[in-house]
């Protein structure tokens, strides 16, 4: 067993984990419940997280590698009462369906507001590459990623 | 018409929107409790083979494994997965464990432990000694004799008075005949004719089955599982377990998607099973592997096809010979292989037509319901047949299939003798867009603009048009209850199950729309069989045309009641009287729906205002639609590059217009993707070789084309404020207008999907 320390969503936790317990499943056993596993092999991107501000599947990552670092899920985005202007987006332009792919897709999409303000069709798409979505066939979260690129701006300058 | 209503044709926010974009606890994985036990399902590896010896013992007495079950363990209860209604037209040839394994990924027996890893220890320490046995994988040389009969056993049996050969792998026939075909060809100026074959796919949901049973304190069983038919599973795991229906509760949490392949009932039995056994909570569920290996897929098919035209361009004659891989089990194989026909050949009315569908049993992964059920299989023969005939006969393909589709007034014999594996229901189409669908799909195309064919690359356009249908006629049925709260609010109780498509938020749209209120006023809570009303489950594009029509009754009843009470409280004449925003309109005193709930709870002649209704079609109103698709071929290398995808769809009235959309966008997303790149691969003994999305390649973001969705409204009077399905149509378009666009561009046609690079350039080389 490997003594870890990370924070999660701005709460620091220790423990001891397994040397191949994939961060995906760490965080599932401690319950943040956003994260994903729709394969575990890194190819569905349903477990994204931002590790260190950098978005990564957090299954092809191991806990222990995570040790000293800092884990954002969409919880630390917004909730019910105060959404991100990302989550009202998606939610407004019927982006998300079944939702399951939901969490994740939105913390690449942030990824991508944050590298690119006014991100273009082909720099969201680019972005969200990684995400697999079976139910809506990405119109909707492309235009949701565009409309929620502007809301933030225009938020910037209030 | 639609001008009219007040939450219908509204982009209301979907209710359960924002709980999934915040990350909330609702799928069945954050629903278990800490010390659920780990369910695991060992599996066949090999496609064909008899148990001759299996030993448990070791696996047994593993600390830490709670239960283990084999053959010889569970009761042999003849059944079949398939998820339907009662009784079933899908063959019974499946038990929970047999002592016989027909398909790599068949089960071998389960376990549930501490924790993964015991589970998968326990799954190592099982024994089991297989006598390998011939295995048949070409559903047509299965069809022949000698060929190895996968379902030998004596029991397999049919529960509906229908054509079942198990000893010759025959899970399914359906034959119909129209006029005179032969002679009718014999007098045709054309004749096209061509075998199209359609290959292995998954439903792929990013949420894999997973199924949690649990004991309550009074002995009873709780399941929460990621079903489309919670109504189904409760009467399946009481079959399969001998336990009775009262003691089962299922409740359906939010799913994540399901798309045909959670109809079926494959991890609720096995769970329900561990859980009664080891007495402890049991969470079972799917690896990405499992999903696509012993999950259920669209069936494959082989379908040959004539169509005999006029020189004039009218059709005459049409000619079908399907076969239908069922795989392992027959699941839908009965259904799927009728609606082959039903949701394909009333397209183009005429006074020949003969129809026949052999469901063959392979060693293979089982066939189910998949999204397009059957018309997906079939259409891509006839719509690129059509194409075929326009080439000969020198005509537009547009004009061709404007001169013959259907119309609003028109029936088929098809509907008649075609239904769910037995006779259908006889019918004339209402409302049908499809003129428009294709009229304006084709100007968003640019339909008969030249398109650039010099140099190594290629492009064209191509077309298909659609029809699905919307509900079974007298065999669905939906329910739905409606009750007042002191606030004005009301609770709405359905059976029908959200699977992601936003029906809770439809069907409360359907119910505020009804008495009058605001959608956000409607509390809807589905698929809870201890709780809501029976429902027959989401499957057959039923659920707004159907559940809908329930809501729409219930909801006029309690309005009814509502407009009782308050007249009585104004001693007025309740004719008068109407709703409004919530407001009691007409009468002498200013009255809510809150201020008549708090009289008839608490004041006088008390009682709680609720209605329970239930609803069954006569009929089964198609939507319609036109695709239309524009390729670029690369004249060396094969690869087909979509630049643009129209879907115009008639849905009737699009109670939510961008959930409608997002149904269109999705279904022809998952249709193009099957069209160009998804496919299962196996090896020589059966094994699926790429079970994962590495490599069996669904589309994303990267892949898209530039897509086009437009909705055009008609009324269908029989629907919910005018409304028919949506969910299905779309995915069945882009085999063939992709076909008909590669044709275009460089004048080979793909009759076998998906149109790789390999088979593209394999066609181009001829």
């Amino acid at each position: 067993m490997i003594p870890i320390q990370m924070e999660i969503n701005g709460q620091t936790i220790e423990m001891e984990v397994a040397p191949d317990l994939s961060l995906l499943d760490l965080l599932r056993a401690v319950g943040v419940a956003s994260v994903k596993k729709g394969c575990g092999e890194g190819d569905c991107g349903a477990c994204g997280v931002l590790l260190d501000g950098v978005y990564v599947k957090s299954c092809l990552i191991l806990a222990a590698q995570a040790s000293g670092r800092c884990v954002e899920t969409v919880e630390s985005l917004g909730n019910v009462e105060h959404p991100h202007p990302l989550q009202t987006a998606f939610v407004d332009a019927g982006a998300v369906q079944c939702g399951f792919c939901i969490p994740s897709m939105l913390l690449a999409a942030k990824s991508v507001i944050e590298e690119y303000p006014e991100p273009t069709g082909d720099q969201i798409r680019e972005g969200l590459d990684g995400n697999l979505c079976r139910c809506t066939g990405y119109v909707k979260q492309i235009e949701a990623v565009q409309t929620a690129a502007r809301v933030m701006k225009e938020e910037d300058h209030e | 018409m639609s001008n009219s209503f007040s939450q219908v044709g509204t982009n209301v926010r979907k209710v359960d929107g924002m709980a999934l974009a915040t990350g909330g606890s609702l799928f069945v994985a954050d629903l278990a409790p800490e010390n659920a036990l780990c369910g695991r399902i060992l599996t066949s590896p090999h496609a064909h083979a008899r148990i001759k010896r299996i030993d448990v013992s070791k696996a047994e007495a593993l600390e830490g494994v709670y239960a283990v079950l084999y053959h010889g363990n569970v009761p042999r209860v003849l059944h079949t997965t398939a998820g339907q209604g009662f009784p079933e037209p899908s063959p019974y040839d499946t038990v929970m464990f047999d002592d016989k394994v027909r398909y790599v990924g068949d089960r071998v027996a389960a376990v549930a432990a501490e924790t993964p890893e015991l589970a998968e220890q326990a799954l190592s320490l099982i024994e089991v000694e297989y006598e390998l046995l011939e295995p048949v994988f070409d559903p047509v040389r299965a069809l022949q004799p000698g060929a190895p009969v996968i379902h030998d056993e004596p029991d397999a049996h049919v529960v509906i008075p229908v054509h079942y050969e198990p000893q010759r792998n025959l899970a399914a026939l359906v034959e119909t005949r129209v006029g005179d075909v032969d002679g009718a060809l014999a007098k045709c100026d054309v004749v096209v004719s061509g075998t199209y074959v359609t290959q292995y796919a998954q439903h792929c949901p990013i949420e894999p089955h997973i199924t949690l049973a649990e004991l309550d304190p009074y002995g009873r069983v709780r399941i929460t599982t990621s079903t489309q038919v919670p109504w189904h599973v409760r009467r399946i795991v009481a079959q399969c377990c001998q336990i009775p229906v009262r003691r089962i509760r299922v409740v359906k949490p939010r799913i994540g998607g399901g798309f045909g392949a959670k109809q079926e009932v494959l991890l609720e039995d096995v769970t329900t099973m561990l859980c009664l056994r080891s007495g402890q909570p049991v969470l079972l569920e799917y690896t990405r592997k499992d999903e696509f290996v012993s999950s259920r897929t669209r069936h494959p098919s082989v379908c040959t096809t004539t169509l005999g035209l006029s020189k004039d361009g009218k059709i005459q004659a049409i000619r079908m010979h399907m076969v239908l891989n069922t795989g392992a089990y027959g699941s839908h194989a009965l259904t799927v292989g009728s609606n082959c026909g039903s949701k394909v050949l009333p397209m183009y009315p005429c006074d020949h037509i003969e129809f026949k569908m052999e469901g063959a049993y392979t060693n293979l992964p089982v066939g189910g319901a998949y999204r397009g059920y059957g018309a997906t299989q079939a259409v891509f023969s006839v719509e690129c047949l059509i194409d075929e005939a326009a080439a000969k006969l020198g005509r537009d393909p547009l004009e061709l299939r404007v001169q013959n589709h259907i119309r609003s007034g028109q029936g088929s014999p098809i509907f008649k003798a075609l239904g769910e594996g037995t006779e259908g229901v006889e019918m004339t189409i209402g409302s049908c867009g499809l003129p428009e669908c294709i009229s304006r799909g084709a100007e968003a195309i640019g339909w008969g603009r030249p398109r650039e064919k010099s140099g190594r690359k290629a492009r064209g356009v191509g077309m298909a048009i659609l029809m699905q249908g919307s509900s079974i006629p007298y065999v669905d049925m939906g329910a739905a209850t409606l009750k007042l709260n002191e606030d004005g609010s009301f609770n709405l109780l359905i059976g029908a199950t959200d699977l992601g498509t936003g029906s809770d938020t439809v069907l409360a749209q359907i119910a505020a729309e009804a008495l009058g209120v605001d959608t956000d006023m409607i509390i809807p809570l589905s698929s809870d069989t201890d709780v809501t009303p029976f429902d027959v489950g989401a499957y057959a594009s039923s659920t707004t045309y159907l559940s809908g029509n329930a809501v729409r009754k219930a909801a006029l009843m309690v309005r009814h009641q509502i407009l009782e009470v308050a007249a009585e409280m104004q001693k007025c004449d309740q004719e008068k009287l109407t709703i409004e925003d919530g407001r009691i309109l007409g009468g002498p005193m200013e009255l809510t729906c809150s201020a008549v709930a708090l009289h008839s709870l608490y004041s006088h002649n008390q009682k709680q205002i609720m209605a329970t209704a239930s609803h069954i079609s006569e009929k089964s109103p198609p939507p319609f639609a036109a695709h239309f698709a524009e390729v670029e071929v690369d004249l060396d290398t094969g690869f087909v590059k979509l630049l643009k995808y129209v879907s115009a769809v008639d849905c009737g009235t699009t109670i939510h217009p961008k959930l409608a959309e997002g149904q269109t966008e999705g279904a022809t997303m998952n249709g193009i993707s099957y069209a160009l790149t998804e496919e299962y691969l196996f090896n020589e003994k059966g094994r699926m070789l790429n079970p994962s999305f590495g490599h069996y390649k669904i589309f994303t973001t990267a892949d898209m084309p530039e897509m086009v969705t437009i909705m055009v409204p008609t009324y269908e009077t029989t629907g919910p404020y005018g409304a028919k399905s949506v969910s299905e149509i779309s995915i069945n378009g882009a085999l063939p207008a992709i076909s008909n666009a590669i044709r275009d561009a460089c004048g080979v046609r793909l009759t076998q999907g998906p149109f790789t690079p390999e088979r593209v350039a394999k066609a181009l080389r001829g």
